[in-house]
């Protein structure tokens, strides 16, 4: 009997050894990946790096300026058309629980939030670069903002519906109109929920290739006209990852690099803003 | 008097007419969402009636894919796509469910907990061009010694090696999920079979797992449904291939990667159209995973 205890209790022991270990073997990866990016990444990265357009083959130095002012100006253009739809889309789902409407809805943004990045990226290419006759930044941003949808609607969602109806009742009773109980009342008691949805958004579709394959299709110049071809982090890492060039792979690790710090940060800064007003996303 | 209660009244008609309007936008924006959603699918379907027309039904059988001689079958790329999802799934399954039931069950709170659950939310968060970069210049070489070691052929790059990235991409799905499930199990079921002298490994078996077994199942179905998509750190690893695979350690290409690689190539109707009805069926079949995975968790959580 007691043989039987201690090889039962013995089993339980060596099994949990194995569930630890295979989990925390997970933190390999990720550490290998920061520490590789970093090493190889640092030592290409300082003002004409950040400054200059990269060179043509052959020619040493040359910088990621394109990509970074592309990165910035797509993400830019994307949030600006996502968030105001997202905001509104989650109030709607918020509100209305259980209407028809907002079932077809919720099911659409579940649908939204499955479909493969390459996916959107050949619809807006349908929708904007055959139309226009040319690849351009704006499709680009276009595919971004499709991409940010179902997070940040989600989150709004989530977070909306967490808030005390007795606020909102309270609001009413005073004789508020409703959009300006919504807009004055329930929207900045969930401001820190929506916030955080919104940075994930944003560093969900920072690093996203695929869709802009066939959209921003990329730029070996500085360009800020949305309506032409731009260039953007993650699509200089894949042209010149895959060139070749040891040139243009110093350029890649270095662009790897601020991508994967812009990325991260935005990952911490969200959880920091989670962690401090106690959100649950 | 009277002209203040007219000015008044005015304004609250104002306001009544404003509140009409913002429900009204409320509800628009909401069937935009729709129409959005049926609008990407019936462009896919408008976009591939040409090669659908022309190629049948056997486009999905067809063993070769030579553009040049407008021959178009998509069965490399379909058994690429399954050999490379499948792969990752059963390389990821050990670790999302040890991770799962280490943040669930052995230890869901304290900082070394803290620190996985970071840990594997910063997996989520790495952009999949930085993966293809890493597993095409660091595991690359590794599987080419190993494969060298097993003699076959040292390709390096192939179906093995972009599984092994997709594994690390998609443990975070199923192990996030893993832990919202066995979370939820009701500790006075935990608590009974430990007051009957069980183990925590008999615990483990005859209690979280039965009881957990249909989330954790959509757990996987979701992380099935991001290998499926996932398509820059494919591309970057696969090798490029439209030969049909031969093992696991030959180079191919998979549905999204044939696109990623040659949308932008395809010079006629028939090529484009044969390239979108991939695009098609990824997101036909992407989509049916992901909505029978979030209907399972529906029902689990509703229970």
């Amino acid at each position: 009997m007691n043989v039987h205890v201690k090889y039962r209790v013995g089993k339980s022991r060596l099994i949990q050894a194995c569930i630890v270990m295979l989990a925390f073997l997970i933190t390999i990866p990720l550490f290998a990946i920061i520490v590789y990016i970093f090493k190889e990444g640092i030592t290409k990265i300082n003002w004409t790096f950040l400054t200059k357009i990269p060179k043509p083959v052959g020619e040493t130095g040359g910088g990621i300026v394109n990509a970074l002012v592309g990165s910035l100006s797509l993400v830019l253009v994307a949030s600006i058309i996502a968030i105001p739809i997202s905001i509104l889309c989650g109030i709607y789902l918020s509100e209305n629980k259980t209407s028809r409407l907002s079932y077809w809805s919720r099911l659409a943004v579940d649908v939204l939030q499955g479909v493969p990045s390459i996916v959107v990226g050949i619809v807006v290419y349908f929708w904007i670069v055959k139309p226009l006759g040319t690849f351009s930044a704006f499709s680009g941003s276009i595919a971004l903002a499709i991409m940010m949808l179902p997070i940040m609607i989600r989150s709004t969602e989530e977070t909306l519906k967490m808030i005390p109806s007795s606020l909102k009742e309270a609001g009413l009773a005073l004789g508020l109109p409703y959009h300006k109980v919504i807009l004055k009342v329930i929207l900045p008691c969930g401001v820190s929920g929506i916030l955080s949805g919104i940075l994930l958004s944003i560093a969900r579709v920072a690093g996203e290739t695929a869709p802009l394959l066939f959209t921003a299709f990329g730029n070996p110049f500085l360009n800020t006209n949305m309506l032409k071809p731009m260039q953007s982090l993650p699509l200089i890492i894949f042209n010149y990852a895959t060139s070749p060039y040891d040139d243009w792979h110093d350029l890649a690790w270095g662009a790897a690099l601020v991508l994967l710090f812009i990325v991260l940060s935005l990952n911490i800064i969200t959880k920091l803003i989670t962690k401090r007003w106690n959100v649950q996303l | 008097m009277d002209a203040g209660i007219n000015k008044s009244s005015r304004r609250s008609h104002k306001q009544i007419r404003m509140e009409v309007a913002f429900r009204r936008m409320l509800m628009m924006i909401a069937i935009v969402m729709v129409i959005l959603v049926l609008g990407i699918m019936l462009t896919l379907t408008i976009e591939s009636i040409p090669s659908i027309k022309s190629l049948g039904i056997k486009y999905l059988w067809g063993k070769t894919w030579d553009p040049v001689n407008n021959v178009y079958g998509a069965y490399p790329f379909l058994i690429g796509t399954l050999l490379t999802s499948f792969l990752a799934l059963i390389i990821s399954i050990p670790f999302s469910f040890a991770i799962a039931i280490y943040l669930g069950e052995y230890n869901s709170k304290g900082w070394l907990s803290n620190f996985l659950k970071n840990t594997v939310e910063l997996i989520a968060a790495v952009p999949s061009v930085i993966y293809g970069f890493w597993g095409l210049i660091v595991l690359v070489p590794l599987v080419r010694e190993l494969e060298m070691k097993f003699n076959v052929l040292p390709y390096g790059i192939g179906i093995f090696t972009s599984s092994i990235i997709l594994a690390i991409m998609i443990i975070p799905y199923a192990a996030s999920m893993g832990r919202e499930v066995i979370k939820m199990v009701p500790s006075n079921l935990k608590e009974g079979a430990y007051s009957l002298g069980a183990t925590r490994y008999e615990v483990i078996k005859n209690i979280i797992l039965p009881y957990t077994k249909s989330g954790l199942f959509a757990g996987i179905l979701l992380s099935l449904g991001r290998a499926l998509g996932e398509t820059m750190a494919v591309t970057m690893v696969i090798g490029n291939t439209s030969l049909l695979p031969t093992s696991i350690f030959s180079p191919g290409n998979t549905m999204a990667s044939v696109i990623a690689n040659e949308f932008t190539e395809a010079d006629h109707t028939v090529y484009l159209s044969a390239l979108i009805e991939l695009g098609l069926v990824l997101f036909v079949v992407t989509v049916i995973i992901n909505v029978i995975g979030k209907s399972i968790i529906k029902r689990f959580a509703n229970d």
